[in-house]
């Protein structure tokens, strides 16, 4: 404590009097803060009211550690505000978590709906390394066996894992999908966006598609294909809601332009194809790729609810199978992974986003 | 109209680079036919300085937009005639909102005409750092204009034009988004570039100060319609700079042209009425 206050008085020299009084004062609260968080948990215990309600316990917990976190940032250097943000940023969902498993572990809810984190990570474990014989499948396609099967079996036996992964299962779905539909989907936008004709006759019933749910329309897609539990309805139902969001959301981006850069574009002689590299598609970049996070959340939507309903492999089929047998722990570990795919994808698009537009950094 | 084929085959020095006859532009809205630009005509000489002064919604932007195809005229002829080299674009202009590329690097957003026209990497680079070395900006080629001041962005954009080497260079309020400081260092600076290039240009302004500091000549405007008021030639022996902005014979001129202009003015208003 009395460290931070010499760097904050070096950080910011002033008449020293002030300065120490006002770090005294800061310090004071502060305890007064802490000694709060002490008593108002120490009193609810001795009253036997802590089990009780524990949420309301929890509510004043919450608002306190606010307070004293308050308090701690007013006093931090300059230098170290980074690492005093990362703290509250990664800190508290870790607190959460830690209050999670001692509530369970106390035995205020029950486990078999919120099983402790642990036991969650345990599951994640077990999923990850256990091939489940039952379903044929396990979560990651078991990788540390590449070299050994690449020995007996050659490229096929590799297949064969990467074909057993649930996490695989779900990329694939969602990477080609998401390709097939982003790509069509950004043309008839950038189209739309040009031609007012189009635009018109499109509008309409591009809008009216785009607010129906997208996971309606995958019965009549399992009709049209030839093998309805394959993976061709899938892939199309995510290709089909990337492809009518882009469309739309490209369409505005591109009406949004700016007249004076299209006005420059055709003055210094780009036309048709030229002018749509060089002006329109990086003028419409930054919106593009806002739609492109939306698509990406939609499709993630739309292949784990796909995957509730049929399919014999993937996160959302893995998540729903221990629905099935009762397994809350393995449930809660699906749905990690699913959050952690979500992170990973939004991550990638920000990365191709920085090397798409180097200019907005 | 003319044939705008015309003026190519006899290059003769004596006829106008830009021959702009009873243009007018009349947009149909639902309130019925309003006219922007009125019975506009207007030659320029090859090599001359023309400044338009009028006030804001006059038409003017919308005439140099017609001048330079990005816009259509309702009636009457425009022609630029081309010069010797049938390559060379007619012209290119200088936008008030600078309109220069924020996804691209200030060299690559000097060098896009040359690129538009088949020109090399190589090639276009080379000239387009020639540009931004008499500019003072060689240093800052590789910078994206978000990362450069509006002075700067506003330097780009004029040598984004003369690097594309047009027979007419068409300026529509270049310094008018710019603070008093900066538009003074680059009025000396076009000053300075005009002399070297002598580029015939057709500068669109509301300062009648920086139209009679830059032009050969000053067209005045008025607004609904826009029609042309009155000429003025500016006698103002060049090379100018900024300098001269104190000299007695400008302020001389200016007091002249502000007399006329009240009259014109006046006029004009009664003939409204």
């Amino acid at each position: 404590m009395s460290e931070a206050g010499k760097l904050d008085a070096k950080a910011m020299p002033a008449p020293p009097g002030r300065v120490a009084n006002r770090q005294a004062g800061l310090s004071k609260e502060l305890a007064a803060v802490v000694a709060a968080l002490v008593v108002w948990n120490g009193a609810l215990v001795l009253l036997s009211l802590w089990r009780p309600l524990w949420w309301a316990a929890l509510i004043g917990d919450f608002a306190l550690i606010v307070m004293a976190a308050e308090r701690v940032g007013r006093r931090v250097a300059p230098a170290w505000r980074r690492s005093y943000e990362r703290t509250l940023a990664f800190g508290f969902p870790v607190l959460a978590l830690v209050a999670w498993q001692m509530i369970v572990d106390a035995g205020i809810l029950n486990p078999l709906w919120f099983p402790q984190p642990t036991r969650i990570g345990a599951a994640l474990w077990d999923v990850t390394v256990h091939f489940d014989r039952f379903s044929g499948t396990s979560l990651l396609g078991r990788p540390w066996l590449i070299p050994s099967r690449f020995e007996s079996d050659g490229w096929p036996g590799v297949w064969a894992l990467f074909a057993e992964s649930h996490v695989w299962a779900t990329l694939g779905r969602v990477g080609i999908g998401f390709v097939i539909g982003a790509i069509p989907g950004i043309l008839l936008g950038v189209i739309m966006g040009v031609n007012r004709t189009v635009r018109l006759m499109l509008d309409t019933t591009l809008s009216a598609i785009y607010v129906l749910p997208k996971i309606a329309i995958f019965p009549i897609v399992m009709l049209i294909f030839a093998d309805p539990f394959g993976e061709g309805p899938k892939i199309a139902v995510v290709a089909l809601s990337v492809f009518f969001l882009m469309a739309i959301n490209t369409m505005a981006g591109v009406r949004d332009i700016d007249p004076v850069f299209l006005m420059a574009g055709r003055n210094y002689g780009a036309r048709g194809l030229s002018l749509l590299w060089h002006v329109i598609l990086p003028a419409a970049m930054p919106v593009i790729f806002a739609g492109l996070r939306l698509a990406l959340g939609t499709a993630l939507i739309v292949i784990i609810s796909i995957e509730f309903l049929r399919a014999k492999q993937g996160v959302g089929f893995m998540t729903f199978y221990y629905w099935e047998v009762l397994n809350p722990e393995k449930m809660y570990a699906g749905l990690v992974v699913v959050m952690i795919l979500g992170v990973v994808l939004t991550y990638g698009l920000q990365w191709l986003q920085q090397r798409l537009m180097p200019w907005q950094r | 109209m003319p044939d705008p084929k015309d003026g190519g085959s006899s290059p003769e020095p004596r006829l106008p680079k830009i021959e702009a006859r009873d243009v007018w532009k009349i947009y149909d809205t639902a309130n019925g036919p309003t006219t922007a630009v009125e019975n506009f005509t207007l030659d320029v000489a090859d090599g001359e300085f023309v400044c338009i002064v009028g006030p804001s919604g006059c038409g003017k932007s919308t005439f140099l937009r017609m001048l330079a195809g990005l816009d259509t005229h309702s009636a009457g002829s425009i022609l630029i005639r081309p010069g010797a080299d049938p390559k060379k674009p007619l012209n290119s202009v200088v936008f008030q909102e600078y309109a220069v590329f924020p996804w691209k690097t200030v060299v690559e957003n000097v060098a896009f005409g040359l690129q538009m026209r088949g020109i090399g990497r190589a090639e276009r680079l080379d000239i387009a750092s020639f540009w931004l070395e008499r500019v003072g900006l060689r240093k800052f080629a590789n910078y994206y204009p978000s990362q450069i001041s509006g002075g700067m962005k506003q330097r780009v954009s004029i040598v984004r034009a003369l690097a594309n080497d047009p027979e007419v260079l068409l300026m529509d309020e270049p310094l008018g988004a710019l603070d008093a400081q900066t538009r003074i260092v680059l009025q000396d600076e076009l000053l300075r570039i005009w002399e070297e290039t002598r580029k015939t240009v057709v500068y669109i302004t509301h300062s009648l100060d920086e139209a009679i500091l830059l032009g050969d000549r000053v067209i005045l405007m008025t607004a609904h319609p826009g029609r042309l008021l009155t000429t003025f030639p500016i006698g103002i022996r060049r090379p100018r700079t900024v300098e001269t902005l104190n000299t007695p014979e400008f302020a001389e001129l200016r007091g002249e042209i502000w007399q006329q202009l009240a009259r014109e003015v006046s006029r004009a208003m009664e003939m409204q009425q």
